[in-house]
């Protein structure tokens, strides 16, 4: 318990410095909420699995480790970059080192006009209106001390805006990499993704390592969709297996628009992300579908909140877990319909593959209904691999191992298919041989 | 070809094959036939492998080979091959992706060459006329939405393509119309050589009228109660099975 105290006043002490560091930022009108949040970090506990939201994830481990906000001053080859780029995947590109901007590594040449892809940093000191407007609009730091942290810190992470009637079609790849050289560090990008009326936007959040290291990494993502927009969505994590990694997405959607997300996830030691979507015009409709693949002693935690706050919106939601050795999954699905949102369309499902007898999921759907013309179903399962048809393949002559792959190559399938980033889709593909059958791939 | 030397099996410690002898010879068609419960699927599955049977007693020998140590997959690729009575589906594996596979890791097993992708389809193309199945099957997913008769055509496709030297079609008949049992029939028969063996196991003589069976043999709760030429199928059917029952209990009796 000491320790967590000394965490916290150390962040509280530390948050002075860390004012004065930021030289003329703190002049800047988002500067009060940074205050704000800091206030509210002080207040706030850090969550036991007594809490009703972290029930099944136990932080302890996180808190055990004194982490320190990384400095900017790590310097990356470019060559180390190239290693996280994908096969004629022609994008933006945006890099991130321990959550601080590197242009020098980016490639965003070429915008179309009004377009700005651009840390975060830039945007608050340029006083960009899109910062003024939704900066911790949505991401509510008073009841989250994770959230908390991350606006009181908040220095820099990837800023896009997408004026009205924009259709941007190169995917833009914003590129996280975290080396932690044997520091214990905490990044914490912080995003916001402002996306006008009409406009259409690809964006690809993907977070990778240098190193084994442990590292803390503690990222808030607001994205706001104006009427019509159409945005797609893709994270990718691929990182340290030490690594801790705490993401809170927040999707806010204007009438008519369309949001998908597609999380594919390696995990780290303890990821826990929270994506909360909220229907704030009628004609919404948003996919939220995910897939993880754990091993070993990872957990990883999927919060997801849809908010059905006007009639006519649709949501699809279906993340599969793949769960190995005595790594654990939690899938938390909560849709709410409210009284006014009637013709709401709501679908989810969890499905989880246990791969070994240690492997543990808790699934819980929520379903919060209070609107009386709505069609809503949700559905959760978990097991093993589908005794008849092993039996079935191998009395084809398949192997034991090959039968496996094949099996667990078609449960992910659907998911992998709807991954709307072609290159990535090949690349989950191929992480998904990689990791269980190597001999399959040649004859695939 | 395979003999089965007084074989007994159990599930959940009941006992299902009471004691079979059999014995095919290469380039025979053997039916086995039997009221519901007799345990024609069980020693299809024993034969394929299924691991929730318990072997309590006797030896089956497959080309010489020690078949009941051997893995499923083993079996396959030496030459056995069961159809399934219902086969599985599998969402989210394409046909081809399952025959190609399938066939490779066969051809490793006998260190042939794997067939590139050109021979693949080429190979594949000509089998499925065997059974006149629709080319728009290869690319969906294994048996997922099939018919019934696309079910079981499919079974006799994956047959055609991997050449076994030993089938067993488990109730390949039940469930079809007389036209798509004509079909799978004639493809069964263009396989059929003098180097490959065939059992049928059936609960119906009807498919006995198209594939022609060199001996019939009924099997009764476990064991095998009578043999005989291919006219035997003919007298079941005329009798029926309550006939061959009758006969079981006086062998019990003046047993």
């Amino acid at each position: 318990m000491d320790e967590i105290l000394n965490i916290k006043k150390w962040y509280l002490e530390n948050f002075e410095t860390f004012q004065n560091n930021l030289n003329g930022g703190s002049r800047q009108p988002i500067n009060n909420l940074r205050k704000d949040a800091i206030l509210k970090f002080s207040e706030l506990n850090f969550p036991t699995t007594k809490d009703e939201e972290w029930k099944y994830t136990n932080i302890s481990p996180l808190l055990k480790h004194h982490f320190k906000p990384a400095s900017a001053n790590y310097k990356v080859e470019k060559t180390k970059v190239d290693q996280f780029r994908f096969n004629d995947f022609e994008a933006y590109l945006a890099v991130f080192i321990n959550g601080t901007f590197a242009p020098d590594l980016s490639e965003l040449e070429n915008l179309p006009g009004g377009v700005v892809i651009s840390s975060l940093d830039n945007a608050i000191n340029s006083s960009h209106p899109a910062v003024q407007k939704y900066f911790s609009k949505y991401a509510d730091y008073s009841r989250h001390i994770f959230t908390s942290l991350n606006t009181a810190f908040t220095k820099d992470g990837s800023f896009i805006y997408i004026p009205d009637r924009e259709i941007i079609e190169k995917p833009i790849h914003i590129l996280f990499i975290s080396l932690s050289d044997g520091e214990k560090i905490l990044s914490q990008p912080r995003n916001l993704f402002s996306i006008g009326k009409n406009s259409q936007v690809k964006i690809l959040e993907h977070f990778v390592s240098l190193d084994e290291g442990v590292y803390f990494t503690n990222s808030v993502s607001e994205i706001s969709a104006g009427e019509n927009a159409i945005i797609s969505h893709v994270k990718l994590q691929e990182e340290s297996k030490n690594s801790f990694h705490i993401h809170r997405i927040e999707v806010e959607l204007e009438r008519s628009s369309n949001f998908s997300s597609h999380s594919i996830s390696l995990g780290g030691s303890i990821s826990r992300n929270d994506l909360n979507v909220r229907f704030n015009g009628e004609g919404g409709e948003s996919t939220l579908n995910g897939l993880y693949l754990t091993e070993r002693e990872q957990l990883y935690d999927t919060h997801t909140m849809i908010d059905h706050a006007k009639p006519y919106c649709t949501s699809h939601e279906h993340y599969k877990g793949i769960l190995d050795n005595r790594s654990r999954g939690v899938f938390n699905g909560k849709v709410m319909v409210r009284k006014d949102a009637q013709k709401t369309n709501a679908f989810q499902e969890n499905n989880n593959i246990i791969l070994s007898a240690e492997a543990l999921v808790n699934t819980k759907p929520q379903l919060e209904i209070f609107a009386d013309d709505v069609k809503c179903t949700h559905g959760a399962t978990i097991g093993q691999l589908d005794m008849d048809s092993m039996f079935y393949l191998k009395s084809r002559g398949i192997g034991q191992d090959t039968a496996r792959a094949i099996l667990i190559h078609a449960f992910a399938s659907d998911v992998i298919k709807s991954i709307p980033l072609e290159p990535v889709r090949n690349y989950a593909e191929s992480i998904l041989t990689e990791k269980f059958n190597k001999q399959f791939r040649n004859e695939h | 070809m395979l003999e089965i030397k007084d074989l007994h099996v159990s599930i959940d410690g009941k006992e299902i094959l009471k004691g079979i002898n059999l014995k095919i010879n290469k380039g025979e068609v053997h039916a086995i036939m039997g009221p519901n419960g007799s345990g024609k699927s069980t020693l299809a599955q024993v034969l394929a492998g299924r691991e929730e049977y318990e072997i309590t007693k006797g030896e089956v020998t497959f080309e010489g080979m020690n078949l009941l140590e051997m893995s499923p997959e083993d079996r396959a690729r030496a030459g056995f091959f069961l159809a399934f009575q219902y086969p599985v589906e599998i969402p989210g594996v394409s046909n081809t992706n399952l025959l190609k596979t399938a066939l490779n890791e066969i051809r490793k097993a006998k260190g042939e060459e794997q067939l590139d992708a050109i021979e693949f389809l080429g190979l594949i193309k000509e089998k499925m006329k065997l059974v006149e199945l629709d080319q728009s099957l290869l690319s969906r997913s294994v048996n997922d939405s099939f018919s019934g008769g696309e079910k079981k055509r499919n079974e006799i496709f994956q047959m055609a393509v991997l050449n076994p030297k030993l089938s067993v079609l488990d109730e390949t008949d039940s469930g079809l119309d007389i036209d798509a049992l004509k079909i799978v029939a004639n493809g069964v028969n263009k396989l059929k050589s003098d180097d490959n063996s065939i059992i049928v196991v059936t609960h119906y003589q009807r498919l006995l009228n198209y594939i022609i069976p060199d001996y019939v043999h009924v099997l009764y709760k476990g064991k095998i109660i009578k043999s005989g030429p291919k006219e035997l199928a003919l007298e079941l059917e005329d009798k029926g099975y309550d006939w061959i029952k009758e006969n079981s209990k006086e062998l019990a009796v003046s047993n």
